[in-house]
C-alpha cells in the first residue's frame, strides 16, 4: 500500500525549512511561493499548521480538469499532473478544498505535492518530525493510540479521585 | 540569485529612493550583512553625526545567505550610530523578516532622513512605498504588526517595528519583528523613533536561485545533522537558552544584586522547567518555536499563568530576561520574569539595559544616593517583584524623575544623579552588561570590555572557555583556518592564551554575521558546531562565491577593524572609563563573594588585564593605543576608507 505524508500539527515549530527544500529540491530555486507544503501561522498564540496535497482517492483537480490532466498514480499514492496535457485553467486550483494545488505566477503553472516520487524532502529535513510519510493505515493506528492514552490517564485521575473522596 | 539582491537608499525627508547593485568586488571584501552594514555605515554618516538627527543612517539587512538552501539564515542585522553610547550602534535578530527581505529583492536598506509624519515602508517584490503610519502609532510591537498586516491585507507580510518605547526615544529602545524577535542592542529602536519610522514592512515572491541546487541541499542536510547531533543544541532545543542557567549560576557566573553577588540564591522557582510546569495548563509541555529555516527551534513558547497579564502568549523568556527581571533585581521568581519579559517585548526595551539600570537603581536606592523623591515614593528594595514591573513601564514612557533619567541610558543617568552613582554602573562605552558576572572569567572580562559594541557577550565571547576542554582540543579549534602554536589553557581563571580565543571568537562572530546565519549554529555554546570550513562550501554552493576559509576570516578581520575605525572615529579611548575598552573598577576591587571553590575569592587582576588587552591589539593589528597601524591598515585593504564603493 502507498504511504502518505502525515502531518502532526502539534510538532511543528514554524521553522518553513519544509517550504525551502521543497522549493530548492524542485526547482532549484529558494522560493517559498515554489513550495508544495505551505506553513500556515497565528503568530499571536503560537500555532502553526502545515498544509499540502491530500492526495484524495476522489480528488476534486481530477475531476474537475476539463483535459484530463490530472491522473491517480496508484503505485505512489498521489494524485499527478501531466504537465504536456495541462492548459493552465486553473479550474483544480479553484475547486481543491485545501488550497493545496497553487500557481506560480513566474513559471505561469500549476503546482502540487508529488511525494519527491517516494522520497519527501519536507520529511527529510523535518528534524521535529512534524510531516512524516507513514502508511495510509498506520494513521488511524497512530491517532487511536493518542485517544487511548487519553482516555487511560482521565480513567486514572478519576479513580485517583473516587480514591480522594 | 542571491548575489543580485540590491541596496535599497530610502530618503524619509524627500521621500527619494535609489537602488543599487553590489559589486562581487564589494562582496568579497565585506560580504554581507554586519560586515558590509559596517562599510555602509562609515562611508554614509560623518565624525560626530546626531544619532538622532536626520544624518544619521540607519542600515537594515540581511546576510549573504539569507533565503538561500543554508541552515538558519535567518537572522537581521541592524546597524546605525547608537543614541546609546554614542559609538557604534549594532543589533541582531532572528525571526521571519531577512529571508521575505531578500524574497522582495534587497539584502541591505539604508534609512536617512526624517520622516515628517508617522510613517512606515513597505517592500514589496523591489517595489519601494512610505506610507502613513499615525493610527498605528503608540500601539505595541504585535499590535503594530498584525494592524499593518491588516491594512495590506496580507497575513504573510514581515515587520520590523518599534513600540511605545522607541516612540519615546528611550535610549535603549529596540527593534523588533514577531512576537519576541529583537534586534536589542545600543537603542536601534530609538534610531528609528527619531526618524518618525514605525516600521519596515517586506513582502517577497523573488526567485532566488541556488547556484548549485543539489549539493548546497545535499550540504544543508549534513550542517544540520551536524548542529542537531550536539547534545548542547538538542538540549537548547527543549528548553530554551534558559538551559545554561541552573549551571552558570551554580559555579557564580549570575551577577545578582546589581554587582553584590556573583549568584542568584534560591532561583530554582525561574529554573526553564519550573516555567514549563506552572505554563502547562495555558500552553502544555515544551512547546518550542523556531526561527526560518532552523532546526535548533530554541525558543520557548507560553501563556502567562496568573495575575494582571494572565494568558497573554508570550515567547522566551531567554537567559537573558532570567538575568534581568530575576537575578540582577534580587526577585527570582517565575511570575515577574515572564511578565517582565512579556512587558519589554510589548514595549520595545532591550531586556538586559533594562534589568542592568533597574538593579543599579535598586542600589543606589539601598546606598541612600536616590531616595523616595527620586522614585517618587517608589519603594526599590532589592527583591521587590512589584517594583521592578512598575520600573519597566515607567522607564518606557519615561513616566515620574526616575524613569526618565534611566530611560536615558546609564553615563547620562548618573551625571544627573550625581555623587558616585556612576561608580556602581557596570557598563562598558555607556551599555550596561548582561547578567554574566565575568570577575572568576579573565577570557569573559576581556570580550566585555574590548566588544565593539560595549559590554556584550555577543561579539567575541568564548564561551567554550568554561568546559575546561584538553589543551589539545582546544588547539583544533582555535588553529583554524590561522594558524596559531602560541599558549592556551584549559582553566578559565587564566589569563595566558585567552587573548587569541577573543581575537578568533570576533572573527568568528563577524563571519557568522555576514553570512547571515545564527550563532548557535557555530563555536559558540558548541564545540562541534561548524565555522570557517564549512562556510567556505555553504557559500559556494548557494551563491557561486568561491572564498577559501582563509579568504571569510581575512574579511572577517576587514570588517571588525571597519568597526574599530568608526568607534576611534566617534571617540574610542583606550582606557577611558565611558568610551574605551576598559571595565568598572568593581572587577578589579570587589572579590566574587560566592560559587564554586575556585571562584570564590576571584576578580580581575588589573596588570594581567592590561596585559591581556596589549596581546589582543597585537593580534588585531593595533598599537598600544589601539589605533591600527599603518600596515594593518593597508593589509585589510582599507587605507583609503571612507572609499564610497557604495
Amino acid at each position: 500500500m502507498a504511504k502518505i505524508l502525515y502531518i502532526d500539527h502539534e510538532k511543528c515549530t514554524g521553522c518553513r525549512l519544509c517550504e525551502l527544500v521543497c522549493a530548492v529540491s524542485h526547482d532549484g530555486i529558494s522560493n517559498p511561493a515554489r513550495s508544495r507544503i505551505r506553513v500556515l501561522k497565528w503568530e499571536a498564540e503560537g500555532i502553526y499548521i502545515p498544509m499540502t496535497c491530500q492526495q484524495c482517492q476522489d480528488a476534486p483537480c481530477l475531476n474537475v480538469c476539463p483535459v484530463k490532466a490530472i491522473s491517480q498514480d496508484e503505485e505512489l499514492g498521489r494524485v499527478s499532473v501531466d504537465y504536456d496535457t495541462c492548459i493552465g485553467c486553473r479550474s483544480c486550483v479553484s475547486v481543491c478544498p485545501f488550497g493545496a494545488m497553487n500557481f506560480n505566477t513566474t513559471d505561469r503553472r500549476v503546482l502540487k505535492c508529488d511525494v519527491c516520487d517516494g522520497d519527501p524532502q519536507c520529511v527529510r529535513f523535518c528534524e521535529v518530525k512534524a510531516v512524516e510519510f507513514i502508511e495510509a493505515d498506520e494513521v488511524a493506528i497512530r491517532k487511536s493510540r493518542k485517544a487511548a492514552q487519553r482516555v487511560s490517564a482521565a480513567g486514572k485521575q478519576a479513580a485517583a479521585l473516587e480514591a480522594q473522596l | 540569485m542571491a548575489l543580485n539582491r540590491k541596496i535599497a537608499y530610502i530618503d524619509l525627508t524627500t521621500g527619494d529612493v535609489q537602488t543599487e547593485s553590489i559589486p562581487l568586488a564589494v562582496r568579497k571584501k565585506f560580504i554581507g550583512g554586519r560586515g558590509l552594514d559596517a562599510y555602509l555605515l562609515y562611508n554614509h554618516t560623518k565624525k560626530g553625526c546626531d544619532p538622532l538627527g536626520p544624518d544619521n543612517a540607519l542600515i537594515i539587512s540581511g546576510g549573504i545567505l539569507t533565503a538561500t538552501c543554508a541552515s538558519a539564515t535567518a537572522r537581521t542585522h541592524i546597524m546605525a550610530k547608537s543614541p546609546l553610547t554614542g559609538m557604534l550602534g549594532s543589533a541582531n535578530m532572528g525571526g521571519f523578516f531577512a529571508p521575505e527581505l531578500a524574497w522582495a529583492g534587497f539584502h541591505h536598506l539604508v534609512i536617512k532622513g526624517k520622516a515628517k509624519n508617522p510613517s512606515y515602508i513597505y517592500i514589496h517584490n523591489g517595489e519601494i512605498e512610505i506610507r502613513d503610519a499615525r493610527n498605528i502609532w503608540g500601539q505595541s510591537v504585535t499590535d503594530a504588526q498584525w494592524a499593518i498586516r491588516q491594512e495590506l491585507g496580507d497575513e504573510e507580510v514581515k515587520s520590523c517595528v518599534i513600540g511605545p518605547a522607541g516612540e519615546n526615544l528611550v535610549r535603549f529602545a529596540n527593534v523588533m519583528t514577531g512576537v519576541k524577535n529583537a534586534a536589542g542592542r545600543t537603542g536601534m529602536g530609538c534610531v528609528m523613533g527619531s526618524k518618525n519610522l514605525k516600521a519596515v514592512s517586506v513582502r517577497g515572491t523573488m526567485d532566488i536561485e541556488i547556484a548549485r541546487p543539489m549539493e548546497a541541499l545535499e550540504y544543508n542536510k549534513r550542517f544540520i545533522d551536524q548542529i542537531t547531533s550536539a547534545k548542547v543544541s538538542q538540549t537548547q532545543g527543549t528548553l530554551g537558552t534558559p538551559f545554561i542557567w541552573g549551571a552558570t549560576n551554580s559555579w557564580g557566573g549570575v551577577r545578582t544584586r546589581n554587582f553584590q553577588y556573583n549568584q542568584c540564591e534560591y532561583s530554582d522557582d525561574i529554573e526553564p522547567e519550573r516555567i514549563d510546569e506552572i505554563c502547562e495548563e495555558t500552553m502544555g509541555p515544551y512547546h518550542m518555536t523556531g526561527c526560518f529555516g532552523c532546526q535548533v527551534h530554541c525558543r520557548a513558547q507560553y501563556k502567562i499563568p496568573e495575575g494582571p497579564f494572565a494568558g497573554k502568549y508570550e515567547e522566551g523568556p531567554e537567559y537573558t530576561s532570567l538575568g534581568a527581571f530575576g537575578a540582577e533585581t534580587d526577585t527570582p521568581r517565575a511570575l515577574t520574569v515572564l511578565v517582565g519579559n512579556h512587558l519589554v517585548n510589548q514595549f520595545g526595551m532591550d531586556n538586559l539595559e533594562v534589568g542592568s539600570l533597574i538593579s543599579w537603581a535598586m542600589e543606589l536606592y539601598e546606598l541612600g544616593i536616590i531616595t523616595d523623591k527620586q522614585t517618587d515614593g517608589l519603594d526599590l528594595s532589592w527583591g521587590n517583584d512589584d517594583a521592578v514591573i512598575e520600573m519597566i513601564e515607567r522607564i518606557a514612557y519615561r513616566k515620574g524623575w526616575l524613569g526618565d533619567v534611566l530611560a536615558d541610558g546609564g553615563i547620562p543617568a548618573s551625571k544627573k544623579i550625581g555623587k558616585k552613582s556612576f561608580d556602581y554602573l557596570v557598563q562598558v562605552k555607556g551599555m550596561s552588561n548582561l547578567h554574566s558576572d565575568e570577575r572568576a572569567t579573565p577570557a569573559l572580562a576581556l570580550n566585555v570590555a574590548t566588544a565593539s559594541r560595549g559590554s556584550d557577550h555577543l561579539r567575541s565571547r568564548p564561551a567554550i572557555d568554561l568546559y575546561h576542554l584538553p589543551e589539545e582540543v582546544l588547539r583544533k579549534i582555535y588553529s583554524n583556518p590561522v594558524a596559531y602554536d602560541g599558549p592556551l589553557s584549559s582553566e578559565h581563571t587564566e589569563y595566558i592564551g585567552k587573548p587569541w580565543q577573543v581575537f578568533w571568537q570576533e572573527n568568528l562572530y563577524m563571519g557568522v554575521d555576514c553570512l547571515g546565519i545564527c550563532k548557535y549554529h557555530t563555536v559558540f555554546l558548541g564545540v562541534t558546531l561548524p565555522s570557517f570550513e564549512e562556510w567556505s562550501k555553504v557559500l559556494l554552493y548557494n551563491t557561486g562565491i568561491e572564498m577559501t576559509p582563509e579568504e571569510i576570516w581575512d574579511a572577517a578581520r576587514r570588517c571588525n577593524m571597519l568597526e574599530r575605525l568608526f568607534n576611534l572615529r566617534e571617540g574610542l579611548k583606550r582606557n577611558d572609563l565611558e568610551k574605551g575598552d576598559m571595565l568598572n573598577h568593581r572587577y578589579f576591587d570587589e572579590p566574587c563573594r560566592r560559587g564554586a571553590v575556585d571562584v570564590v575569592g576571584t576578580m580581575i587582576d588589573k596588570k594581567k588585564f592590561i596585559k591581556m588587552v596589549d596581546e589582543l591589539y597585537e593580534h588585531q593589528g593595533l598599537d598600544k593605543n589601539g589605533v591600527p597601524t599603518p600596515e594593518t591598515l593597508e593589509s585589510l585593504g582599507l587605507k583609503n576608507e571612507p572609499s564610497h564603493l557604495l
